[in-house]
């Protein structure tokens, strides 16, 4: 049953085969035995857990009519979202106290599809990281290997689902966070096009780039979660008024024809050798589901980590400014002013990466430096996304690798925060341009461990994508080779 | 370019946030280090782009002009650090 899809799970449920509360029990057991080993949560609550549970049995019990399609279901939610009268920390010892008095609009969302919190996953500080380090609730180890980092920043949604802690869980990403965890980890992850899932309740870290999506095993499971997640929400102002779609509708469309096309500087320098041999197999495996390759160009593409180091941690100090130990959250236990309260308590509640791009933040936003960098940044956001619109003239869906290497060693990139930041290098781009892009698994590289394969959709082009993702794991096994946690 | 411990110490006053001497050092040479990232866009050419500011070009929507939310501020001041009779306690501001 740990290993069993959505759809199974769906199917067994309304079946009667194994109820919510049953389903529940047995994800909350894997917790409780194996989160030690891993820290990929920071909240877990039995009883609200099993309330949720019982809720969605009685609704299925009372068989008046139909109940959603993941009625019952239980999911991990990262502790970026807001989920009423449950802890939601943010990785942050700011909010280490904070328990939210609302629902994020994606919490209320899956639970009015019944599904079951299972808990909170840890994350980088304020989605800040690219290894799960910087979290102030510990690392998360990665289940192929404890001696690994698992990604971030959604480190922890990745852990719980590879080692099967949880069906599935919601993740964000802002430069890479649900893509690169989920290479590393060896999962299906899906960023959708910024604006298709509303941010409403989910804590803000670069406003203009912060997008959730799912965090699964398979490119089947994904679009179900997608189907729960998006939607319009006037809350969110940026949040896109679409006709509301079936992510699912194409999965088993042929790829007859499709063009894939490959960017030159992807496929340049900086790719380990294991990374590069699993990325052109599975090229090869296209091709031979009757897909074409064409070679593409983002000639500005070696500037959307630089570009992205302006704009992100311009919002961030712009955003992370209501952290001020006044309304919510840590206050320092001494203090003497105002400013001072602030400063104290701002001080001890973030952690150094945190800091750090708070400060990078406020001097290239402070007076004289504004047009040097972030209206520099903002013009490069431009040339980035153009790149893509060439591009996408002469093919369907981008390829490439997710991240440069397999899963690293904790302390490997900490002490360096440049290094740390390149391990974004090929996710970065998507989000600048607010395009979807995904993850998938594509073969084992050095260590036995998980390859990423990225896949870069047009604007709203999720179902196609969802589609190519979906017909490659139904010709080859790597999204179902599984941690050696797991059992 | 190249921030010196002075510049260091006027971000983290306008950033709010506190750090020992032994910190700005610290902090100088990380960010010193990044800034040498992020100086790679200088050579970029932009003449003539418009910049991006989102990732979607949509106006904003407006709403009609009426209550939506409902008071909700116990619940919101529960989790407060410090409050009295509906407000936020705060060092003494104006003496």
């Amino acid at each position: 049953m740990i290993h069993a899809s959505l759809k199974q799970l769906a199917a067994a449920l309304t079946a009667r085969r194994i109820s919510s509360v049953e389903l529940a029990t047995l994800f909350l057991d894997r917790i409780e035995r194996l989160n030690p080993k891993l820290n990929a949560f920071i909240t877990v609550d039995r009883d609200k857990t099993l309330e949720m549970a019982r809720a969605a049995d009685a609704l299925r019990a009372a068989g008046s009519g139909q109940v959603a399609p993941l009625n019952g279901i239980p999911l991990a939610h990262k502790d970026i979202f807001c989920t009423e009268g449950w802890l939601t920390t943010c990785g942050s010892k700011i909010l280490s106290n904070f328990v939210s008095p609302y629902d994020a609009h994606v919490v209320a969302q899956l639970k009015l599809a019944g599904m079951v919190t299972l808990g909170k996953c840890n994350m980088d500080e304020f989605a800040m990281g690219s290894s799960n380090e910087t979290s102030w609730f510990g690392p998360v180890k990665n289940p192929w290997n404890t001696a690994l980092v698992p990604g971030g920043s959604s480190g922890g949604s990745a852990a719980a689902v590879a080692a099967r802690l949880a069906p599935v869980a919601t993740g964000t990403d802002t430069g890479g966070s649900i893509r690169q965890p989920a290479a590393l980890c060896g999962l299906t992850g899906l960023k959708p096009t910024y604006g298709v899932v509303s941010r409403y309740g989910m804590i803000a870290f670069a406003s203009s780039l912060d997008q959730a999506g799912p965090m699964a095993r398979s490119a089947e499971d994904c679009a179900l979660l997608l189907n729960a997640m998006a939607g319009f929400d006037a809350r969110d102002s940026t949040s896109l008024e679409r006709a509301a779609e079936d992510y699912a509708r194409d999965l088993d469309k042929p790829l007859n024809g499709l063009r894939i096309g490959l960017p030159t500087e992807f496929f340049a320098e900086g790719m380990s050798a294991d990374v590069r041999t699993a990325v052109e197999a599975a090229l090869d495996e296209y091709r031979k589901l009757g897909a074409v390759t064409v070679e593409v160009s983002l000639p500005n593409s070696g500037l959307s980590v630089p570009a992205y180091y302006v704009i992100a941690p311009a919002e961030a100090s712009s955003n992370l400014s209501r952290f001020d130990g006044v309304r919510y959250g840590y206050r320092a236990p001494e203090y003497g002013d105002l400013t001072d309260m602030y400063a104290k308590s701002r001080a001890q509640g973030f952690g150094a990466e945190v800091k750090r791009r708070i400060l990078i933040g406020t001097y290239v936003l402070s007076h004289g430096y504004y047009d040097a960098y972030y209206l520099q940044a903002q013009k490069i956001r431009r040339l980035i996304a153009n790149d893509f619109v060439e591009a996408f003239k002469h093919c369907d869906v981008i390829m490439g690798p997710t991240s440069p290497t397999v899963a690293f060693a904790f302390g490997a990139k900490s002490a360096d925060p440049v290094q740390m930041y390149l391990s974004d290098i090929y996710t970065i781009s998507t989000n600048l341009a607010g395009l979807p892009g995904m993850s998938i698994p594509c073969g084992l590289g050095a260590g036995g461990l998980p390859v990423g394969l990225q896949i870069v959709g047009n604007y709203f082009a999720e179902a196609q994508m969802l589609n190519v993702a979906h017909r490659f794991q139904q010709a080859t096994d790597w999204h179902l080779r599984t941690a050696g946690l797991c059992e | 370019m190249s921030l010196n411990p002075d510049e260091v110490r006027r971000i983290t006053r306008l950033a709010r946030i506190e750090l020992s001497p032994a910190e700005v050092e610290q902090t100088m040479d990380q960010l010193n280090a990044v800034f040498g990232l992020i100086e790679q866009l200088k050579a970029a050419d932009t003449i003539g782009i418009q910049p991006m500011a989102h990732a979607v070009d949509v106006s904003q929507r407006l709403r009609e002009d009426r209550v939506t939310e409902t008071d909700r501020h116990i619940d919101f001041q529960k989790i407060a650090p410090d409050t009295e009779a509906g407000l936020y306690l705060v060092p003494k501001v104006i003496e």
